[in-house]
Order: structure tokens, then C-alpha cells, then sequence
């Protein structure tokens, strides 16, 4: 057999001074960078994915992971990128594969727009003293109220008159879909915990409701994607909201692969399939070939949850996502849940990762922009998703007009994820992406739920402390409030895209 | 293109009254007020609202138009023309103040819709709201001041005493009063710049900033809103429009639209109330008003008066027989009525709101 030419990425060395024999190492990788020579640690370089658990865990900080010094000769147009990937197709035949993200230099617009904020002539809010409210609730709203005050003067909803179901936020945040299986049970123990203790929700994904996430249901919204993985009327009746997969923003346009090795008894049962089998998801929704069919599919399930739960649809922000969203809206969805291209993801090929979508920044404006224009804005919320990496994201993703955002990544990295992008081998050594027990069993949902809590209410002083900057008490004033964002550095078109003013205008 | 926000920025004065029994007060009252808070305003633009001063034409919508231009008038004049019978066209009668060298052409009409005009589904009031829409937006140098039936706005450049003068405002007589002098630090002194800003009998003087003026006014388009001038007051005036007059809340709860309650007081609330007050925040969470202000609010029916949900702009109010007042600060109440039975701060968001009687 051929020595592969595929570069190693990375350099991981052990100080063998420091190191005191210890073997964590071997024990924390996921991936068998590390072997015992019987004196001595021996690494496999080539193997390393650069996860950073060994570093985390060496109790005497003997380990350095680098990127491999050894590059192709620098090329403009054959980067070392380029060149890796043909080798990698020319010696396997298979497509490359990465977990998480679109990590290309493209544009994130995000960088190029700045909040305003009060200065003399109106006050600061400071968030410290006074109220700052950041509730949000999800849902279609009526176009108009009609309400009635009784004898004593109270206010009434009129006699007859119904809200629509609504999903109560007690902050603009939600957990992005990350389904049992692509994630582990822990994974999605603690992102439940976390959204029961912050008030928000997280979203099983495509992959059932394991029982024990049963305690948390008022806090998690249940997914039907095109695999339709243990869907039933109890799991539709589960959860605060149910939500239609259509596409993400990582892999618009296609399936999902999940390989007989990360389906083991637990995954298996909760999604109604044999042990070890491959669970695909088809790329549509075979049910759905069209707008039409997706309305009957919305109206299948308000009826199955007998209109008290919102049904969300999420898309991939392609193209034309505008028309999309406004065909979903009118289809009879309550909330429009966005993805953008740099949306995360298990698996999914480079070449659709890398090359297709819009990115979010672009999706909000042009769907909330859209909506406003037909007079239906009110029909449903809009959630944002795909690159929310801050709270100064998120807030700007809500002045550009979203309801509000949810994030996965972000999530991950709280309990422990670094990005290293190989979540499709079912090997994280965080325990995160993997089924494998000895892996999945190192993250402590109790800690890392506790973690996951600290970053949301991070977020929300960061937010709150935000909408106080900007004269305002209440996350509803900055909402599709684009007057207070000014673009720095981008043309005149993406600025009317984008519907803001350039800086200093 | 919507997102050419036009954002002024000032500080004001205002000040207001109302005899609940519909009995007329000359301007003199009102002038007197505002002219005591002269130096919350800068010159640069003063203003008044008057209802119930053309008892005469009561039946007839009263235009307040100002031109710039000659050909803006003729442009509006055709229009009104060709979808208005007109009763009556005026000069709005003025007197020589020295400091007001130029002025715009100010005319008044009082006209009523051409029946025919109005398409089946639409109705008056519509129509009368399109028309200033597109004399607003469209008509380059031409602006309505004001467009209900029996009120009145007389606003301009100068200070509260010189546009006062100007108007001869002592000269009308009218059951609710209302005033206002700015501070604009980044308009250019325009005359449709001054307040009250008004629609159809909607009148509104306001004293602040709206920081949520952004997605208020992104709100309001949505609902055909044509938002067209250099300050974000009328953003206050059309959603009084939109929320009293095509929602049909009453006033009450319009006020509670604009200044919600906090959840927190909300989460206290019984049942009914709770589900009612819920209900009611989260559908109309792009109409809050954000950010410093106090306002007045004239209709042809009364008076209201309220502030930002945490009081970051004064408002005083005042009772005395069948009068209430209502201004920034105490001190122009009692210039014009010096022993006030009862003088209140009203608190953050709370609405005063007084109903003309019968
Ligand atoms: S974890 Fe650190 S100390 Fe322990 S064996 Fe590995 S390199 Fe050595
Ligand atoms: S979840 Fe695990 S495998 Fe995936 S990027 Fe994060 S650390 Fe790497």
C-alpha cells in the first residue's frame, strides 16, 4: 500500500521532560492520536484533528498541537486547501466530508455593520437600574385585536377570540435543531437543562425524543424532517412547538447520512429503527414536491396537535429565499426558522457546504423586508440562524428584523466543542458528536447544562446592556429596528439590500 | 426607498388644555403658557392645535396647507378639485411679525368628498388620509398642516409668542388648546417641521425622542403609511390613526399599545386580565414607543396626555373646575391658572386621559 500523500494538518508533540506517563492522553482521544509504547506516549500525527481535549487534559501541559509546518508551495489559486482535497478524492474516490460550518474567508456581514447608540439628546438606559425586558413570544399574531373592557374596566381579549399558539422566550434565543445521533443523549441533556433553566428552547432535531428528555418538554421543540424518525402523535404532542425540516443552512438541497455505527440501542429506539442501521434522511421531504404539499403537511400537523402548537418551517437561506419564506408564511406556517450558509452541520459535503446559500444577514433583510412588503409580517416570526457567534450578532441579526436567533455551534463550544470540523467521524473526544459510550459519557450534563446557562445569560446582560446603549427598555424596539445599524465598508447595493445607511449618513 | 430614515432630533415644551364642557378659551390662554417655556425651544419652531374654531364649516374637513411654491399650490388645488367640493377657500389670515421675514403661502380649504370619488370598501376618512399621504409625499413645496373637521394647526419658524402673533391665534376660540416650542438640533428650520403634527382630528404634540422610531415607522409602512417628514413625532400621530381609528381600540388602550406595562406587572395580573394585556403587548410589540417622551394627544373628543413607560420626560397636569391642563412644566400651568385645585405628576406611562363631556 501507498504512503498517503495527504499532508498531516497537524503536529502534535509531547515535551517528553514534562511529561509524566500519565496516559490520559491515550485515554481522552477520540480520534487514536495517542498509543502506549510500553515506556513512552507514540503519537500518530496524521490522525489528529486538532480538538484540543488531549491539551485540555494533560495534567502538566506537555502537549502542543501545531499546524503542520509542511504546506505545499504557497499558490493563490492552488492553496494548500485545494491541493489536500484533490489528493484526499484521488486516492479514496469519495467526496470530502466536514462537521460544522462554511470556514472560507467570505464576508461576514455582521463585522461590517455597527449599532448606534444615545448620546445628549436621549438618555442611555442603564440596565442595572431600570427594567430591561427581553421577552419574545413566537407565533402567529393577528393583524389587529379586538378587545372589550368589563363593567369595572378591565381589559378583555373580545368573547370568542383565540390567540394562535405562541412559544414564550424569556429572551431572544434559541437552541438550534441538533438531533439524538448526530449529537449524544448528554449533548441534547444539556442544551434541555440549559433551556429549561434560561426560559428558552431547544429543538430535538430530526431524531425523536429520547424519554429522558420527557422532564423538559415545556422548554423543546420536536422536528419533522424527511427521515420522519419516530414521529408520532405523542412526539408531535411533546413539546411546545413542532418544526418542519425542509432544508440547513450547511447542506441546502441535500439529505442527511447518519452511518450505521453512530445508531447504536438508545439512538436506534428513540428513532424507530433497527440497531446499526443507516439512518437516511432523503434530500426532500418525499411528501412535499411542492408549496402546496407543504401547506398540507403544515395543516396535518396543527390537526394532529389540534392547533395548540406553532408549526415552524425551516429552510436553507438559498437564492430566493425571500419568495420561499413568503410562500411559507402563506402556506400557514407561525415561524419561519432561517439558515445560513454558515449554519453548522454533522456531515456534510465540502462542495455543497462551501458553495451554496446566502448568508444569513443577507436572508433577514430580504425576508423581513418581503413580509412587510405583502402585508404579512405578522403571519409568522422569523428565527435566525447560521453564524450567530456573538450577542452583538444576535442583536443585529433582530435589528435587521428577526424575532429571534438560535444557535449551535456556540452551544457546542460550551461543552467543550472547538470547532476541529470532524463530527461526521463520530469521534469527538468532548463526547459530543459521537454515540461511542466511553466518549459520550465524559460530558456531565449537570455541569456543562450549567455552562451552557452561563453563555445565555451572558447573552442576555450583553443584550440587555445593548438595548440600554440605545435609549430602549425592551427587545421589541430594537426588532426589524434597522435605523440603528450603519454599515461600514459595504457598497451601495448591499447597504439597500440590507435596508441601513452607510456610516456617518 | 425605506430605509432613508429622516430623524429629528430636539427638545421641547409643551403644554395643553381642555374644558370638559366644550366651552371655548381664545388662544391668548395657550400663548401665554407656551411663551413661559420659551427657553425650552430654540426659535427654530413653535405651534399650536386649536379644536372646535370653525363651528361654522363643522361638517367640512379643514385644510391647513402650506406651499413653498406657487406650482405646489396649483398642483393641490387641481387635485382637491377634482375629488373635493369646496366650500370655502382662504388665506390663512396672518399678522406682520418682525422677526418673520419669510414665510411659506398658507392657505385654508373647507372641503368634503366628492361621494363618488371614494371607492366602494374604502371610506372618508381613507380617502381624506390618502390625499395628505400623497400631497406629503409627492407634492414637492407643498405640505397639509392639518385635515380634520372644525381643528385646526398653526405652526411655523419662530418662537411661541412670534408664531402666536403671527397666526392671531387670541382671535379663535376653542374648547381643547394645544402648544408646543422645540429645540431641533439637526433640522433645518422648515415650517411643516414644527408640531403639532396631525391627521384627520389627530392632533400631537410631543416632547422627546422616539428611539424605536426605526421599526415604528417600518410598522406603519406596512399598514400604507407614507412617513415623509424631518421628525419621528408622526410616527405617534399615525399610530394613534392606525390603532383608535382603523383598529378601533379605544383610547385607553391605544395608550397601553404605545406605553405597555412591563411583563413583570403584566405576570401579576388575574387570568383574563394577564391573557388580555399578553395578548395585546406581543401583537402590538412594533407600535411601543420606546425611548424619552411625553405627549399630548388632541382629538375632537378630548385630551390626552402621557409619558414614556419610565418617565424620562416631564409632564404636569392640573385641574381646576371644568379645565385640566396639562404641560412639561408646572410653572406655564399656573401662569394661566395660578390656583389649580388639584396639580399632579402623572406616572411613567400612565395615560391622563379627559373626554369631552356630551
Ligand atoms: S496527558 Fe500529558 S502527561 Fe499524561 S501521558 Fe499524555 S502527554 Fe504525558
Ligand atoms: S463537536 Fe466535537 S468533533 Fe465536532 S467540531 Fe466540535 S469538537 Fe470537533
Amino acid at each position: 500500500m501507498f504512503k498517503s500523500h495527504v499532508l498531516p494538518e497537524y503536529l502534535a508533540t509531547i515535551d517528553t521532560d514534562k511529561c509524566i506517563r500519565c496516559k490520559r492522553c491515550i485515554h481522552n482521544c477520540g480520534w487514536g492520536v495517542y498509543s502506549w509504547s510500553g515506556e513512552r506516549v507514540l503519537i500518530d500525527t496524521q490522525k489528529c484533528v486538532k480538538c484540543l481535549r488531549c491539551y485540555h487534559y494533560c495534567p502538566v501541559e506537555a502537549i502542543e498541537i501545531e499546524d503542520s509546518k509542511t504546506r505545499y508551495k504557497d499558490n493563490s489559486s492552488w492553496t494548500y486547501k485545494n491541493i489536500r482535497n484533490i489528493k484526499k478524492q484521488a486516492e479514496t474516490g469519495g467526496m470530502p466530508l466536514s462537521g460544522m460550518g462554511c470556514d472560507l474567508p467570505l464576508p461576514i456581514l455582521f463585522d461590517n455593520m455597527l449599532l448606534d447608540a444615545c448620546q445628549v439628546t436621549n438618555p442611555s438606559i442603564d440596565p442595572l437600574r431600570e427594567p430591561m425586558e427581553l421577552r419574545t413570544y413566537l407565533g402567529k399574531k393577528p393583524d389587529k385585536l379586538e378587545v372589550e373592557r368589563t363593567k369595572d374596566g378591565k381589559l378583555k381579549l373580545k368573547e370568542g377570540f383565540k390567540m394562535t399558539p405562541q412559544i414564550k422566550l424569556d429572551a431572544p434565543f434559541m437552541f438550534s435543531p441538533m438531533s439524538f445521533g448526530s449529537i449524544s443523549l448528554n449533548a441534547q441533556k444539556v442544551l434541555a437543562m440549559a433551556a429549561k433553566e434560561c426560559g428558552i428552547v431547544m429543538n430535538t432535531g430530526e431524531g425523536s425524543l429520547h424519554e429522558d428528555l420527557l422532564p423538559y418538554t415545556d422548554h423543546v421543540m420536536v422536528q419533522v424532517a424527511s427521515g420522519r424518525f419516530g414521529v408520532n402523535p405523542d412526539y408531535l404532542n411533546a413539546g411546545v412547538a413542532c418544526e418542519i425540516k425542509i432544508g440547513q443552512g450547511a447542506k441546502p438541497g441535500i439529505g442527511g447520512h447518519l452511518p450505521g455505527e453512530k445508531i447504536p440501542l438508545q439512538v436506534a429506539k428513540t428513532r424507530m429503527i433497527p440497531v446499526g442501521s443507516d439512518a437516511l434522511s432523503p434530500a426532500p421531504q418525499h411528501d412535499i414536491y411542492s408549496i402546496e404539499d407543504l401547506r398540507q403537511l403544515i395543516y396535518a400537523l396543527k390537526e394532529a396537535t389540534e392547533y395548540k402548537k406553532p408549526i415552524s418551517v425551516k429552510i436553507a437561506t438559498v437564492h430566493n429565499v425571500a419568495a420561499i419564506a413568503s410562500g411559507i408564511v402563506r402556506a400557514g406556517a407561525d415561524i419561519v426558522y432561517l439558515d445560513g450558509f454558515r449554519g453548522g452541520t454533522g456531515a456534510a459535503p465540502n462542495v455543497i457546504r462551501d458553495h451554496m446559500g446566502i448568508p444569513i444577514e443577507h436572508a433577514i433583510a430580504a425576508v423581513d423586508e418581503r413580509l412587510r412588503q405583502e402585508g404579512i409580517r405578522n403571519e409568522a416570526s422569523v428565527v435566525a440562524a447560521g453564524g450567530i457567534r456573538s450577542a452583538g450578532d444576535a442583536a443585529k441579526a433582530i435589528a435587521l428584523g428577526a424575532d429571534a436567533v438560535a444557535i449551535g455551534t456556540a452551544a457546542l463550544m460550551t461543552m467543550g466543542c472547538t470547532v476541529c470540523g470532524k463530527c461526521y467521524t463520530g469521534n469527538c473526544s468532548w463526547g459530543i458528536t459521537t454515540q461511542r459510550p466511553e466518549l459520550t459519557a465524559r460530558l456531565d450534563p449537570e455541569i456543562f447544562g450549567e455552562r451552557l446557562a452561563n453563555l445565555i445569560r451572558s447573552w442576555k446582560h450583553e443584550l440587555m446592556e445593548v438595548l440600554g446603549a440605545l435609549g430602549v427598555n425592551s427587545i421589541e424596539s430594537l426588532r426589524g429596528s434597522r435605523e440603528r445599524i450603519r454599515g461600514i465598508g459595504l457598497d451601495t447595493e448591499t447597504l439597500d439590500m440590507l435596508g441601513i445607511k452607510a456610516a456617518g449618513t | 426607498m425605506t430605509h432613508n430614515f429622516q430623524k429629528d432630533i430636539a427638545g421641547c415644551g409643551l403644554t395643553g388644555l381642555i374644558d370638559k364642557k366644550g366651552k371655548g378659551v381664545d388662544g391668548s390662554h395657550i400663548k401665554t403658557s407656551l411663551s413661559l417655556m420659551t427657553d425650552r425651544g430654540n426659535g427654530l419652531g413653535a405651534g399650536y392645535a386649536a379644536y372646535g374654531i370653525y363651528p361654522e364649516f363643522e361638517d367640512y374637513y379643514a385644510f391647513h396647507v402650506m406651499y413653498d411654491f406657487e406650482s405646489s399650490r396649483m398642483e393641490v388645488e387641481e387635485i382637491l378639485k377634482a375629488n373635493y367640493d369646496i366650500e370655502k377657500k382662504e388665506e390663512i389670515p396672518t399678522a406682520k411679525v418682525e422677526s418673520i421675514v419669510i414665510n411659506p403661502l398658507l392657505m385654508r380649504y373647507f372641503v368634503k368628498p366628492k361621494a363618488e370619488k371614494i371607492r366602494p370598501g374604502s371610506n372618508e376618512k381613507d380617502f381624506v388620509v390618502q390625499f395628505v399621504m400623497k400631497v406629503n409625499s409627492e407634492i414637492e413645496g407643498a405640505y397639509v398642516f392639518s385635515s380634520g373637521k372644525n381643528m385646526g394647526a398653526f405652526k411655523g419658524v419662530g418662537n411661541p409668542q412670534e408664531i402666536g402673533d403671527f397666526f392671531k391665534i387670541e382671535e379663535y376660540t376653542g374648547y381643547i388648546w394645544t402648544g408646543h416650542t422645540r429645540f431641533p438640533t439637526n433640522t433645518p428650520g422648515w415650517w411643516g417641521g414644527a408640531h403639532p403634527f396631525t391627521l384627520l382630528d389627530w392632533s400631537i404634540v410631543h416632547n422627546g425622542e422616539i428611539s424605536s422610531y426605526g421599526i415604528n415607522k417600518r410598522y406603519l409602512e406596512m399598514y400604507g403609511y407614507k412617513l415623509t417628514l424631518l421628525t419621528d413625532t408622526e410616527v405617534v400621530a399615525y399610530l394613534f390613526d392606525l390603532l383608535v381609528r382603523r383598529h378601533g381600540l379605544d383610547i385607553k388602550t391605544a395608550c397601553t399599545v404605545l406605553a405597555a406595562p412591563f411583563w413583570k406587572d403584566i405576570d401579576r395580573l388575574d387570568d383574563d386580565e394577564r391573557e388580555a394585556y399578553t395578548t395585546l403587548r406581543s401583537t402590538y410589540a412594533s407600535a411601543l414607543l420606546n425611548g424619552p417622551f411625553s405627549l399630548l394627544f388632541g382629538h375632537s373628543k378630548g385630551l390626552v396626555g402621557i409619558n414614556d413607560r419610565i418617565k424620562l420626560r416631564p409632564l404636569v397636569a392640573a385641574t381646576k373646575g371644568d379645565m385640566t391642563y396639562m404641560a412639561s412644566e408646572e410653572s406655564a400651568i399656573r401662569e394661566i391658572c395660578p390656583d389649580p385645585e388639584r396639580v399632579w405628576a402623572p406616572r411613567a406611562g400612565d395615560p391622563v386621559i379627559v373626554e369631552r363631556e356630551g
